[in-house]
């Protein structure tokens, strides 16, 4: 069969920032920043759980603001500063709330981790949970099948202190 | 998704020249309730226009002392804006009982305005939807249709419109300031969104080339006596079974003014001014608050599954007032 | 037992992994030259494909191909060739095998392009033409069709004992209920994927979401008519799946046809709406009739169960198990039989049968409790069942009695009021309610290996599976105190066909299964370690036996005098080919077939009801668990915590939907379906009792992936129905059902 040619979304010259990292990509317009991570970076940490912001896994930070990288575009992106799980540990040294989640066992299965640890920050850089009611609710973006719950709202708790402490 | 392409504007006067230009185009923000459609071939543009990078991000007072909200705050930004919070708590409050932490930082506040139903058909393009596929049929009259309206209803659509943002909206009496290619126009919240009648593809009365540039607020915040009490089936990330925005003026204990308005029960934030009339001079008692409510649900409809709804709404308006006159907020 | 790691609170030893990222899930695998596929799934739930067109979409640039029923290989086409490990007795589902649609969202093609984005448009040009047949969804309508299986995939309904009829003319307190579970979907985080890697040679190696690698390497094996050499599956991590994952999904068939025809690496993921196109926990009505005497003991217990199944395959779970195993009743009658409709089979879904059947029975003994007037806790002291009286034996171990009395203290139990609306604060009504759980402490058939390195490192592997359950974990540290190995010097390597033979990693088995693999397997480099350790001159062990020795860090020693002691270090240095390896099957003692193995739970559950907007909080909830040895209480508590969190979305979130209009499941999605979120969960406690147990394995370990789950939800039924006097008998209490 002849192939005829439907226009298909031209492919763009987009520079995302990732991570303290310049990354130039040719894409299309109708990729998603989640598939842009995931497929074309390989940055694969970013995990997708539902593709329509209903589960929070695919949470990253936009400029220190937690976002579902699913429901953007890449193109949108340009000129932000994004930061992934991959960009939170420095010099092999974990990130206090990565480290949190593991010494408060907040996790089973790990796929809603990447994006509750990047929600945890989020919500730390927006200074408005006050009470546990107010952790739990700013928290309630992150779905979590294996039920971390009661141990996620720990490492919350301590985040928030250290901030405080700060 | 199909293929779309994609361009920026960066001020209003641009992006109404991209929009007019391109076939059938759309602009995009924070795009979460956009993309989200477009994933699943219910909205398909052929073009975006993003807006992202217009100067449309800023509070300000009104010359008449209310606040004007820039069309691409987040919707974050705005539920924590000092002023907001102070003066319009119920709008404050309202916010944040909607979607997430994450999504309140895409989500704009004119986005928020054009927010699609969470109607289970809708969202399924294997099945009839007359708001997604005009003429095709509604599947949800006769199907599962727990969550949908029960208020302004049509034969072709009973679809509710899911914000929470705009239920507050609707009792503060705000107006929105759009621009199109004819110039500048203000639609008051009770004209922007419509009944579904026999369009239920047409959600509200932007025209498809105009842009939402600013939400006014009026003067009147009702910041000491308000609520803004939200049903839904778990305790946060869901959408309202039902809501209501209450705010009361008070003088001692009479009632100067009564502001009630309704989510998850029709295709629009639900206001009834001549059932809020009927509080004004009367003391802030149950059994007043009660006629109230009756008033409001006269003329509602189940549908099998929501039937419920009806009776839930009366005893949902009646806390909300009760919460309200006893400066509950959002308890 | 010694206990250097065993009954330690550890870290997870995959944590680091998964909080950085690195941990690679099935759709995370690259490959050279992938290709992505999109799955087009069947608009209607019965009839035939009458045309499909897949001309506009194969038109695009970068498409490479579209399978369908029309063009798919010639391969294999006996229904044992797509049985796997899982199945229930039927015929299972064979992807694109032809025109037939027998389920609503059926794949019917698969689109593969060179991007995802790609595919996914053109999976929507695919144009399909049915010839709708009419469909039979409803469940209710279909009750009187209801059969006995010839097979049950399940435990098969226990006899019936005595003369329930007459105990029931006889009792002094009786009810007669109808209890309804609405059916639910596993909804793992990570969406079912398969990367299948074209190895050339027809070879190929495929990264699955799946909870036994070897399942679907012999699935594939037999439906592709391949040889077990070519087909390599590895499943490193598992994004949750809950039962999901215990059979093969189509997204895997579809990536391996895909791959195989093209002969190019290919990714299937599917979407979060196709996750509600295949197994689902079944929708299940049990009608109770119970009865007690004066002296509020069970004198009648009968339990009909109607569970959904498709009318490809009988599935069925163990839903009238449980009153064997949980109340002493000597004129008992259970029935199971089983609904078809047109859906796809149902699958085992965390704690299946226990989930349903629990849930009823707990709340019917609940409501018989209240009809005697006697406290519901006291109602179960008075009817403790000392056997199963399902197979007659006794109890290999039940502390269940220490779950009550240190659940109830923690709880505050004994301040309860027993009549229901006595509590109240504001408006909010507030209930206490209790249940009682069980489940079953299996132990299966499994291999494991152990590799002692020269350098003092130990490998251990099987090919089991770590869905988030903690098998890393645990496995490393019963290796590591079998040798007396700190956690670093060891590596459990799971999740790859190749490894040693393991079952499906379900029906909380693992720990005793290949957890008692792990250990023997260790147990035999002992017997080598101790064999050197003896050949050595004036070996300070020459005598000994290897009982008589502790491995303990990094040394062996004598146990009544630990100054004769020999250096691991030392050994391994001598030994000749540098490692010493130890490999084993293990499968569950002849001893232990005696008894009835079982983990218990006692539920205490604190509600605040709206009085009149009927919506529900659960404030507290306490769960005491007699589950045998604990060997790591950090991620048990963990498991159950969790559990509690499944049975709180039970008792008031989840339920998928069925339009029977459309006989399709309607709210399929994260934001119609809803699971509990954070903000749900208030506070929760889990209390683990000692509980000893020499029979039931080797490791003295009972599963906890169930047992957390099972007496949640009627603990929240019973509280609800306390703070309100109202019964709601189906699932979920949402709040219309308590205005």
């Amino acid at each position: 069969m002849e192939k005829e040619n439907p226009p298909l979304p031209p492919l763009q010259s987009v520079t995302l920032r990732i991570n303290g990292k310049e990354q130039r990509l040719e894409l299309a317009p109708w990729t998603s920043l989640l598939d842009a991570l995931r497929e074309h970076l390989h940055l694969t940490g970013t995990k997708k759980g539902c593709d329509h912001g209903q589960c929070g896994a695919c949470t990253v930070l936009i400029d220190g603001k937690r976002i579902n990288s699913c429901l953007t575009l890449a193109m949108m992106q340009e000129d932000k500063e994004i930061t992934t799980i991959e960009g939170l540990a420095k010099d092999g040294e974990l990130h206090p709330v990565q480290q949190a989640f593991i010494d408060h066992d907040a996790f089973q299965c790990g796929y809603c981790t990447p994006g509750q640890i990047c929600s945890v920050i989020g919500l730390v850089n927006e200074g408005k949970a006050k009470t546990l009611a107010d952790i739990r609710d700013l928290m309630s973006g992150n779905v979590c099948r294996c039920g971390a719950y009661v141990n996620i709202v720990k490492v919350v708790q301590e985040a928030l202190e250290r901030s405080e402490a700060k | 998704m199909r293929p779309f392409t994609y361009t920026r504007a960066t001020d209003v006067n641009s992006a109404v020249q991209e929009i007019t230009r391109h076939e059938k185009a759309k602009f995009v923000a924070g795009g979460t309730n956009l993309l989200d459609l477009m994933k699943i071939d219910v909205m398909a543009p052929q073009h975006l226009v993003d807006i992202t990078r217009i100067a449309l991000k800023t509070i300000e007072e009104t010359a008449d002392g209310g606040l004007r909200l820039g069309a691409l705050v987040t919707n974050n930004d705005t539920a924590y804006h000092e002023q907001v919070e102070k003066r319009y708590p119920l709008l404050s409050h309202a916010i944040l009982a909607g979607a997430t932490g994450q999504l309140r930082n895409m989500a704009t506040d004119g986005g928020n305005l054009l927010q699609r139903t969470r109607c289970y058909y809708f969202y399924d393009t294997q099945t009839p939807c007359n708001k997604r596929e005009p003429g095709s049929g509604c599947s949800a009259i006769k199907g599962y249709n727990r969550d949908l309206a029960i208020l302004g209803t049509s034969e072709h659509c009973i679809a509710t419109h899911p914000s929470d943002m705009c239920v507050a909206l609707a009792a503060l009496e705000a107006s929105i300031n759009v621009t199109g290619p004819n110039g500048d126009r203000v639609i008051p919240i009770a004209d922007f969104h419509r009944l579904p009648g026999d369009t239920p593809h047409i959600d509200t009365n932007l025209q498809e080339d105009e842009i939402i540039t600013s939400i006014d607020l009026p003067a009147k915040g009702f910041a000491e006596h308000y609520t803004y009490l939200k049903l839904r089936d778990r305790a946060s990330y869901a959408f309202a079974i039902i809501s209501v925005a209450a705010a009361l003026d008070m003088d001692g204990d009479t009632i100067k003014e009564a502001r009630i308005a309704l989510g998850g029960v029709a295709h629009k934030p639900w206001r009834k001014p001549a059932a809020e009339a009927m509080l004004q001079g009367q003391q802030a008692t149950r059994e007043n608050f009660q006629k109230v409510a009756e008033a409001y649900l006269e003329g509602a409809k189940g549908y099998g599954d929501n039937d419920f709804k009806i009776e839930l709404a009366k005893r949902a308006i009646v806390r909300a007032l009760e919460q309200a006159f006893n400066k509950e907020g959002a308890a | 037992m010694k206990t250097d790691q065993i009954g330690k609170e550890r870290n997870r030893v995959d944590g680091k992994a998964k909080v950085t990222g690195e941990a690679k899930y099935a759709a995370e695998f690259d490959a050279e030259k992938l290709a992505y596929g999109v799955v087009v799934s069947s608009g209607i739930a019965k009839g035939k494909i009458k045309r499909i067109d897949t001309s506009k979409a194969l038109a695009l640039d970068g498409v490479l191909q579209v399978f369908t029923h029309e063009n798919r290989p010639g391969y294999m086409w006996l229904d044992k060739n797509y049985k796997d490990d899982d199945a229930p007795p039927g015929s299972p589902f064979r992807p694109l095998y032809d025109s037939e649609v027998q389920f609503s969202m059926q794949p019917i093609a698969l689109v593969v392009a060179e991007t995802f984005e790609l595919a996914r448009y053109a999976a929507m040009l695919v144009e399909v033409e049915y010839e709708e047949a009419e469909h039979d969804t409803d469940f209710e309508s279909n009750l009187e069709q209801a059969y006995e299986p010839k097979e049950y995939k399940a435990t098969e309904p226990p006899k019936p004992r005595g003369d329930v009829d007459q105990a029931l003319a006889e009792a002094s307190a009786r009810i007669e209920e109808t209890y309804t579970h609405p059916a639910e979907h596993h909804n793992p985080m990570e969406m079912h994927a398969s990367t299948a890697v074209w190895e050339g040679d027809g070879k190929l190696t495929v990264y699955d979401k799946i909870q036994g690698v070897q399942n679907s390497q012999q699935y594939i094996a037999s439906a592709f008519g391949m040889s077990k050499d070519e087909v390599r599956v590895i499943s490193p991590f598992v994004g949750g799946a809950f039962g999901s994952g215990l059979r093969p999904q189509y997204q895997l068939f579809l990536a391996v046809l895909a791959a195989r025809e093209l002969q190019r690496s290919v990714r299937v993921v599917m979407t979060r709406q196709q996750m509600f196109s295949f197994g689902h926990r079944p929708k299940t009505l049990q009608r109770f009739k119970l009865g007690a005497d004066t002296g509020g003991k069970l004198q009648a217990l009968q339990q009909e169960v109607y569970g959904e199944t498709s009318k490809f395959e009988d599935y069925s779970e163990d839903v009238v198990l449980w009153p064997g195993v949980l109340y002493p009743c000597d004129n008992t009658k259970l029935t199971h039989k089983l609904v078809a409709l047109d859906v796809y089979t149902p699958l085992d879904m965390r704690a299946p049968g226990g989930t349903t059947g629990i849930y009823a029975l707990e709340c019917a003994i609940d409501e018989l409790a209240y009809k005697a007037g006697i406290d519901p806790l006291e109602f179960r002291k008075k009817n403790y069942s000392e056997k199963d009286q399902n197979e007659d034996k006794p109890f290999s171990s039940k502390e269940l009695r220490e779950c009550y009395r240190q659940g109830a203290d923690k709880f505050g139990w004994a301040k309860r009021r027993m009549e229901p609306r006595s509590m109240k604060e504001g408006h909010q009504l507030i209930g206490w309610g209790f249940a009682q759980g069980a489940w079953e402490a299996n132990q299966a058939e499994a291999s494991a290996k152990a590799v002692l390195s020269k350098e003092g490192k130990l490998t251990v592997s099987s090919a089991t599976a770590d869905i988030g359950t903690g098998t890393y974990t645990v496995m490393t540290q019963i290796a590591a105190e079998a040798l007396g190995l700190p956690l670093e010097d060891v590596t459990f390597k799971l999740g790859d066909s190749d490894l040693p033979k393991a079952p499906l990693e379900g029906g909380s088995k693992t720990v005793a299964t290949v957890g008692s693999a792990v250990k023997k397997a260790c147990e035999q480099v002992q017997e080598k370690l101790l064999k050197l350790a003896q050949q050595q001159p004036d070996s300070p062990l020459a005598e000994a036996k290897l009982e008589e020795v502790d491995f303990s860090e990094g040394k062996i020693s004598l146990k009544r005098d630990a100054s004769k002691s020999v250096q691991l270090q030392d050994l391994l240095e001598q030994s000749d080919n540098g490692s010493l390896e130890g490999e084993v099957s293990t499968k569950p003692s002849d001893e232990s077939k005696e008894y009835a193995r079982y983990a218990h739970s006692a539920v205490f559950a604190e509600v605040k009801v709206d009085e009149d907007l009927g919506t529900v909080k659960v404030t507290r909830l306490v769960t005491a668990v007699a589950g045998g040895r604990i060997v790591n209480p950090k991620t048990a508590r963990s498991q159950i915590l969790g559990g509690m969190v499944w049975g709180m979305g039970v008792a008031l979130h989840e339920h998928t939907v069925m339009d029977n209009n459309l006989g399709r499941f309607i709210n399929h999605d994260l934001d119609k379906y809803h699971v509990p979120v954070n903000a749900d969960v208030q506070e929760m406690e889990v209390i683990f009792v000692e509980e000893k147990d020499e029979v039931v394995n080797p490791l003295g370990v009972k599963g906890l992936g169930e047992i957390g789950v099972v007496g949640v939800a009627p603990a929240i039924a019973n509280a609800i129905f306390h703070a309100t006097g109202k019964r709601v008998r189906e699932l979920p209490i949402t709040m219309d059902k308590l205005l």
